[in-house]
């Protein structure tokens, strides 16, 4: 018989996959992995957030991602740096102001580690319903703009020149995002969200001929790592939110390598 | 021939030796305007053509302190084909994204008629190789189209091959030539194609200008062709509009070249005024595409190294 908090663990860490999935392919078709990199690290202020008004942390957390995408995309109209140094400036100051922040309101007890890298065996009921309610109702509203997405992800101006409405399509993006990112929180942490959204991703590339089936094949790629990864941290005591991006990033490393040595025997 | 000289002196456009279009003589032009007086401009008065598909006026564009674009008019009109020419850096594409709402103008003002479907086939088409999607899915995406109608369109632009091909694996003439489908399947009142003859050899050029030609007059869309190359414009277009920061002029090429009484209408100017814009190049073409003599051996210092820049 499985103890009940592997059990929710497991429910928990499935429904996360299910949910990165189409979530972690549109990031990175839309080269986005640092976006939300940078969205994930500035909600330890989320955290700092909830401590301070005693607020949900999931709320508090989603407010803040989406505070933070706002400032990015302001940031990203100025011209005299590329996004990538404004995201570097964000995603570390975000972390150190974070950092200070929850020290300052938990005290030096805080277990920081804890929202660095989560704790999947800490999953509640309450965690759950999140998870599968929100879940449903982010891969809704993903459903109903999943092609204007994809037009945009395949060439931006020629959406936007037929009339794709590129703006509210991101910033629903965005919102999504957002949701996902402060729903995983609590179960990934902040460091690790953004890996178990675009790892599965990345590693089903390589197999995949349509923009749907690299969403299917992420989601059996990111199940697969949540069981190989549970497995292993049951036996070993290994932390579980990172023994599972481990066994993620091992098969997207095996995924792509085959990959290129493949084309290099065809070419 | 002393207005254009005076032009070009005058002007006070750029450094010497920059390109300087000076076509007044076709007859159709404005004078031109550089200190952006928009009500002191003489035609500035003409209203918006809302018969046009697409009419602009006034439009001005400035980057970074840089005047891109200055007062540009424009009009597009169903089952005309209007070329934009001028040297690299003249702002054809800004205008083109300007008018296709791509990047908003900082003055000046567009109308696009209600009815308006933009079939747009961008400069560039570089597909990141992360999206997996084959061409099919690609032409339906966004589009009420079937198989039968992307493999129809495929084979009107010569594509048929790659209906099953992945995006990422076209070559760049493909990815064009593919683009140019999408937006004929898009049933487009007007055609924009913005260099549409990168990464196509010379044969397949004209016959690219020879189908646009075609199904311009089977379906009497309009058309927008952006191009460097005068001497493709001189066989494909109706109207060509000469840019340069501000519109230099318009005309009718063609019909200009082949009318006998050209001479007689716009004078040896308007020929002259082309070898003028096309010594930018390191050879000129008349206005039957023959080779003729640049400007005075001596006045283009930076013959060479110009032609390798529109040439490139």
């Amino acid at each position: 018989m499985i103890e009940p908090f592997l059990l929710r663990a497991l429910a928990a860490a499935i429904g996360l996959a299910l949910l990165a999935a189409p979530l972690g392919s549109l990031v990175v078709w839309s080269r986005m992995a640092y976006f939300g990199e940078t969205m994930a690290q500035a909600s330890l202020l989320g955290v700092a957030l909830s401590l301070a008004l005693g607020q949900s942390l999931t709320l508090s957390v989603l407010a803040v991602a989406i505070i933070a995408a706002l400032l990015i995309l302001l940031l990203g109209e100025q011209r005299l740096l590329p996004l990538d140094s404004v995201l570097g400036l964000m995603h570390h100051g975000s972390l150190a102001a974070g950092v200070i922040a929850t020290a300052a309101l938990a005290g030096p007890s805080v277990d920081l580690l804890g929202y660095l890298f989560g704790d999947i065996f800490a999953v509640t009921e309450a965690d759950l319903y999140w998870i599968y309610g929100g879940g449903a109702v982010v891969l809704g509203v993903l459903w109903l703009v999943w092609q204007p997405l994809l037009r945009l992800a395949v060439h931006h101006e020629l959406a936007v020149a037929e009339g794709v409405p590129a703006r509210r399509v991101k910033a629903v993006f965005m919102v999504l995002l957002a949701t996902t990112i402060a729903i995983a929180i609590k179960i990934l942490g902040i460091l690790l969200v953004i890996a178990f959204l675009i790892v599965p991703a990345a590693a089903a590339r390589p197999f995949a001929t349509t923009p749907e089936r690299m969403v299917a094949i992420a989601a059996g790629i990111a199940v697969a790592g949540v069981l190989v990864g549970l497995e292993i941290s049951a036996r070993s005591d290994a932390p579980g939110g990172p023994a599972i991006v481990l066994v993620l990033a091992i098969l997207a490393l095996v995924s792509l390598l085959a990959a290129s040595t493949g084309l290099r025997r065809r070419s | 021939m002393p207005e254009t000289t005076a032009d070009r002196q005058g002007g006070g456009r750029g450094p010497a030796g920059e390109a300087t279009c000076a076509v007044d003589a076709c007859g159709c032009s404005h004078a031109h305007h550089h200190h952006g007086e928009v009500m002191s401009r003489p035609r500035a008065s003409l209203p918006l053509d809302s018969a046009a598909l697409l009419s602009a006026r006034g439009v001005g564009l400035a980057r970074s302190g840089r005047t891109i674009l200055e007062g540009v008019d424009i009009d597009l009109h169903d089952g005309e084909i209007v070329t934009l020419i001028g040297p690299n850096g003249a702002g054809k594409t800004s205008l083109v994204r300007v008018l296709l709402g791509l990047e908003r103008a900082d003055t000046g003002e567009i109308n696009r008629r209600r009815d308006l479907v933009v079939g747009y086939a961008p400069q560039r088409f570089d597909i990141d190789a992360a999206l997996p999607m084959t061409v099919e899915r690609f032409l339906r995406l966004g589009i009420a189209a079937n198989r039968a109608d992307v493999a129809a369109a495929l084979a009107e632009v010569g594509a048929s091959r790659v209906i099953d091909s992945q995006l990422a694996s076209l070559s760049g003439g493909e990815a064009q030539r593919m683009v140019l489908a999408r937006a004929l399947l898009r049933r487009p009142n007007l055609l924009v194609l913005d260099e549409p003859v990168r990464g196509v050899d010379y044969a397949g050029e004209a016959e690219l200008y020879t189908l646009i030609g075609r199904l311009r007059g089977e379906r009497g869309f309009g058309v927008l062709l952006v191009s460097h190359d005068l001497h493709v414009v001189m066989g494909a277009s109706d109207r060509v509009v000469c840019l340069n920061r501000h519109v230099c002029c318009s005309g009718v090429p063609r019909v200009v070249a082949k009318d006998p009484e050209y001479e007689r209408l716009f004078g040896s100017d308007a020929a002259r005024a082309f070898a003028v814009y096309e010594h930018h190049h390191d050879h000129a073409h008349d206005l039957a595409g023959e080779t003729v003599a640049t400007v005075p051996a001596g006045s283009q210092p930076a013959a060479s190294e110009t032609h390798d820049r529109i040439e490139q």
